[in-house]
Formats: C-alpha cells, sequence, structure tokens
C-alpha cells in the first residue's frame, strides 16, 4: 500500500518550506502555501489545459535545483510549467534579480496595451492592471505608436477588442477545450498576431460566453455589459439555478435591483471554478431566474469593496485591539488600599444643624 | 512702581471755556471721519468686485473641455469611487458616429451628478481624474441654494460653457502618466 502513495517532496519558496507530489509546477506549490509567496500569473489557468508559459510573468529564481544537484537554474525559469524537485529552493519575492525581471515584463506586455483603464470595461478586475499595479514602473518610457485593431464581433454577445490582446492564448485554449474543432485561434505572427475566428466565423458554442471571463486583459468583452456600469458600482452575488446545459453556479452582478452582468464564480486566483453556459450568462439576467446564496467574497484590496456596507459585520474597534495588542502586565505589589477614596469619619463631617 | 511707559498722567485741572463746549474733541472727531473718507475701503462690493480666493481654493466643480471643445470626461468613475462623501454619480454611453466632435472617448458620461450638498469639496475627484476632466474652479463659488431640487448639479451646469472656459495654471501640479500629450493649464 505504502508503496502506491506517491512521494512527497519538498520544496522552499521564498523561505517557507511546503510538500508537494511530485510533478506539480512551482506555481502551484507556491499558490499552496498561500497568496503571499504565489508568483503572478498572466497566461496560465489552471483550469485549461496547456495554458501557461507565454506571459512570463510567473518568472522565478531557482536558487538550488534539487537536494541531490544543489546548483542553482542559470536563468529565471517560468514557474506555471517548470516541475518541482525535491528539495528544491525557490526564490520569489525575495529575489532582487526577479522583482526587477518582472518590471521589465510588464513593460513588454503593456508595449501594445492602450492605456484605456477609463474606457475598458475590465477595469478593476483586470489580471494586467494588478499586474503592473503590483509589479511595474509607474510611468511609461514607451513613445511610439501603439499597435491597433479595429474593434470585431465574435457572435452577438462577445466584442473582441484585439488593441487590448496579450496573446496569452486562454481564449484560444477555452476554444479548444469546448468544441472538438478548431474555430478560434491566432492568426499572423509577431507583432501582427491576432486573435481570431477562423474566416470570421462566429463562435456559436454554447459555452463560448467563457472567453470573457478567462480574458485577462479588456480584449474580450461581454456585449451586453459594454459601457453598463464600472465593477466596482455593481455588488456581486453568488446565486444558482437548475440550468440543463451547466452547473449553473453563477455571480450576478447587481446595480440597485437590477442585474447587469453574470460572470462564473472565481476562485483567489482569479480563475473560473466551473464553467457556465450562454444561456445562463446572457439571457437570464432577472432575479426571479436565480436563487440567490449571499453576497460574494471579494478581497479586501481590491476596488470591488469601494462603497459598500454591510450592517451585519462588526469590525473589531481599532482602540480596543491596539490596546490589547500594546497590553503588558505589570508586577505592582505596592500597597494600594490607601490609594482608593477613603471613607471620612463622621466627625469630619460640619453637622448639618 | 511703574510697570509700563505707557501710563498716562491724568491731572484734575480745570477745563477751559472751549473743552467745555467740546470745541477740540468735536474737532478731532470729524478729523478721523475726515480722514476715512481718504483711506482704503476696508470692505468690497461683493456681487461686482470678489476676492481673489488664491490659486487653489477649490469652488464651484466644472467638466472641462478639451482644446477642440469636446467633453473629456469618459464616465470612467473614478472621480466617484475617490469621493468620500459619495457625492456623485453618472451613467455611461458609447459615442455614436457622427458624435466625434462632441466626445473625446469612445465612452462619455451621458449623465454626471453631483449632490451638492454632500459635497465636502476636497478635491479628490480632481485629483482622481485620469482625464483631466473634472476642476474645483478657484473662482467660483457655488451659489446658495434655497431649494432641495436645486442641490443636484447635472450636465448642464458642469460642463464648461464654450465662451466661458475655465484655466488654472498650477506649476506644482504633474501630468499623470495616461495623458502624457497634456498639461495642466489650457489656454
Amino acid at each position: 500500500m505504502e508503496d502506491n502513495k506517491p512521494q512527497l517532496v519538498k520544496v522552499t519558496v521564498d523561505g517557507i518550506e511546503v510538500e508537494v507530489e511530485p510533478g506539480t509546477t512551482i506555481l502551484q506549490a507556491a499558490r499552496k502555501i498561500g497568496p503571499e509567496v504565489a508568483p503572478p500569473a498572466m497566461c496560465y489557468y489552471q483550469p485549461l489545459k496547456g495554458s501557461g508559459g507565454k506571459c512570463r510573468a510567473c518568472l522565478v529564481k531557482v536558487a538550488a535545483g534539487s537536494a541531490k544537484d544543489p546548483r542553482p537554474m542559470p536563468k529565471l525559469v517560468a514557474s506555471c510549467i517548470t516541475p518541482v524537485q525535491d528539495g528544491m529552493v525557490v526564490e520569489n519575492t525575495t529575489s532582487p534579480q526577479v522583482l526587477e525581471a518582472r518590471k521589465g515584463v510588464v513593460e513588454f506586455l503593456l508595449i501594445n496595451h492602450p492605456l484605456d483603464c477609463p474606457v475598458c470595461d475590465q477595469a478593476g478586475e483586470c489580471d494586467l492592471q494588478n499586474f503592473a499595479f503590483e509589479h511595474g514602473a509607474a510611468k511609461t518610457r514607451y513613445e511610439e505608436e501603439r499597435r491597433t485593431f479595429d474593434k470585431h464581433d465574435l457572435g452577438p454577445y462577445i466584442q473582441l477588442h484585439m488593441t487590448r490582446c496579450i496573446l496569452c492564448y486562454r481564449c484560444v485554449f477555452t476554444a479548444d477545450q469546448i468544441t472538438n474543432k478548431r474555430v478560434h485561434g491566432v492568426m499572423n505572427r509577431g507583432d501582427h498576431a491576432e486573435i481570431s475566428t477562423y474566416i470570421e466565423k462566429a463562435i456559436d458554442n454554447d459555452f463560448s460566453g467563457n472567453v470573457i471571463d478567462v480574458c485577462p486583459v479588456g480584449a474580450l468583452t461581454d456585449k451586453t455589459y459594454r459601457f453598463k456600469n464600472r465593477v466596482w458600482f455593481s455588488r456581486p452575488v453568488d446565486a444558482h439555478r437548475d440550468c440543463p446545459t451547466c452547473s449553473g453556479k453563477v455571480t450576478l452582478w447587481y446595480r440597485g435591483e437590477e442585474v447587469i452582468r453574470v460572470t462564473a464564480r472565481k476562485n483567489e486566483w482569479n480563475e473560473v471554478n466551473e464553467f457556465i453556459c450562454n444561456t445562463c450568462r446572457f439571457e437570464t439576467k432577472k432575479t426571479s431566474d436565480w436563487v440567490i446564496e449571499g453576497p460574494t467574497k471579494i478581497a479586501r484590496s481590491s476596488v470591488i469593496t469601494a462603497n459598500k456596507y454591510r450592517a451585519d459585520t462588526i469590525k473589531p474597534d481599532f482602540v480596543s485591539r491596539l490596546a490589547a495588542a500594546n497590553y503588558k502586565p505589570i508586577d505592582d505589589t505596592r500597597d494600594t488600599s490607601q490609594l482608593s477614596i477613603q471613607q471620612l469619619p463622621p466627625e469630619r463631617f460640619a453637622s448639618s444643624n | 512702581m511703574q510697570l509700563t511707559n505707557r501710563s498716562k498722567q491724568v491731572s484734575n485741572k480745570e477745563m477751559t471755556l472751549a473743552e467745555k463746549m467740546y470745541l477740540p474733541a468735536i474737532t478731532k472727531g470729524l478729523g478721523i471721519t475726515l480722514k476715512h473718507f481718504f483711506l482704503k475701503k476696508a470692505t468690497k462690493p461683493y456681487p461686482d468686485v470678489k476676492t481673489y480666493l488664491g490659486p487653489v481654493f477649490r469652488g464651484h466643480h466644472v467638466l472641462k473641455r478639451d482644446e477642440q471643445g469636446r467633453e473629456r470626461c469618459t464616465a470612467c468613475g473614478l472621480c466617484a469611487v475617490a469621493c468620500p462623501a459619495e457625492a456623485i454619480s453618472m451613467v455611461a454611453a458609447e459615442r455614436t458616429k457622427g458624435q466625434e466632435t462632441l466626445y473625446r472617448e469612445e465612452k462619455y458620461a451621458a449623465v454626471y451628478e453631483i449632490n451638492m450638498l454632500r459635497c465636502i469639496f476636497c478635491g479628490l475627484c480632481e485629483e482622481a481624474c485620469p482625464k483631466q476632466a473634472i476642476y474645483l474652479r478657484h473662482d467660483r463659488f457655488v451659489p446658495v441654494f434655497s431649494d432641495r431640487d436645486e442641490v443636484i448639479y447635472g450636465k448642464d451646469k458642469l460642463v464648461e460653457k464654450s465662451d466661458d472656459r475655465y484655466v488654472r495654471t498650477n506649476p506644482n501640479v504633474q501630468v499623470t502618466p495616461t495623458e502624457p500629450s497634456l498639461s495642466r493649464s489650457v489656454s
């Protein structure tokens, strides 16, 4: 029995040791520790087979290759496609070389990405925005014309804004996964590379709307949601319905009492848990269609939490928390009996008469 | 003992006839009155003459137009999310063909409202704006309202008029990275 059990390997990421199964990638091992040490990922998407290795956002330094051969790897490696070895020591944010490389990656990704976040519907939940904010330089050095494309309609619901695309291939893998035929891919090469459907053929699959969710930037957007609202003004609510084609577990985005958008539920790495069908996503936008489960949990740092208040959340009082944190027991054995208010003898009081 | 040298010696001597008739005192008083005819006035005739409030005063909001008279605001919502008083609300719309002379970006604010009862004139909207569209005028107050219906300012009151452009030069303000070609002052 014990022989069948795979031997766990030990990996150290940023000084934190974790045991994972052999074959796990460095990124997965780091994610197992927690979001503090997990490298960012722009193209890698766990539910999609074959994704990863394209954007170089997740570059890490391997300070020791394995326990048997503790030499460091000569170059920074893409953590999403590099499997771990026993005794591997990985440096993510502790290595200045990695931070410097990420700054460069952000600059390269933003070379052709338009800075139209005020217009883009993805702003506020955009992976590239988060990545550039956390790892990039504050200013652009780029002065040349950016590459531009015309807007495309992929079917009645999806709009392709190729100008914003960073060629992560996530949508291509999604399209490959949901259909048997190749309907969606990348045309041309290099600077001219372009996400496209095969000769303007619309994707008419039931699950085509998921390319919107997997897109890390605002290149593929929901046409029914176009310019409706900014994400931080809408209120996400978990809901489900009986759907014959998909699991029916979604997040509804409310503005007031009106559902303005339906998306799949995402986990803490911004990856969808379960793909949802187009009927759920585009056609059922009434509260009566859904069974509400409760507000979606959003990271405190997200802009989506701005200006949202919940009456039922009780925040621990800052002052009492500070007092509790600073409390030190004092060894005070002095006689304190004289310090309290003394009862004066009755003759000390002047008689009222 | 003398504490200061400002103490006045008083005398109890008999007043002269002129002093009894208050003649020197009246002349002195009239002299002061006459002097004030020629002094600089301490007050200003307010609606006609207005005090300069300084270059960083935060008053009436204005939604700027660009050099070609197109509205700069793209309804990105950053002012509304930055507003601590939650005074700003907006509805975005997509620019259609033929409206390129009206709006600068492909998205624009169809409705832009500021609740002036809520606004605390902190200027955070101006700081948040990536398109340099909203400004708090340094030269104009929000007038007093007498009716609750006048409190919410829409685009009719906020967008700057083409014949009444707002200009402010402040060399300390840096341009935002998204708008590298624009300088803060518009002439």
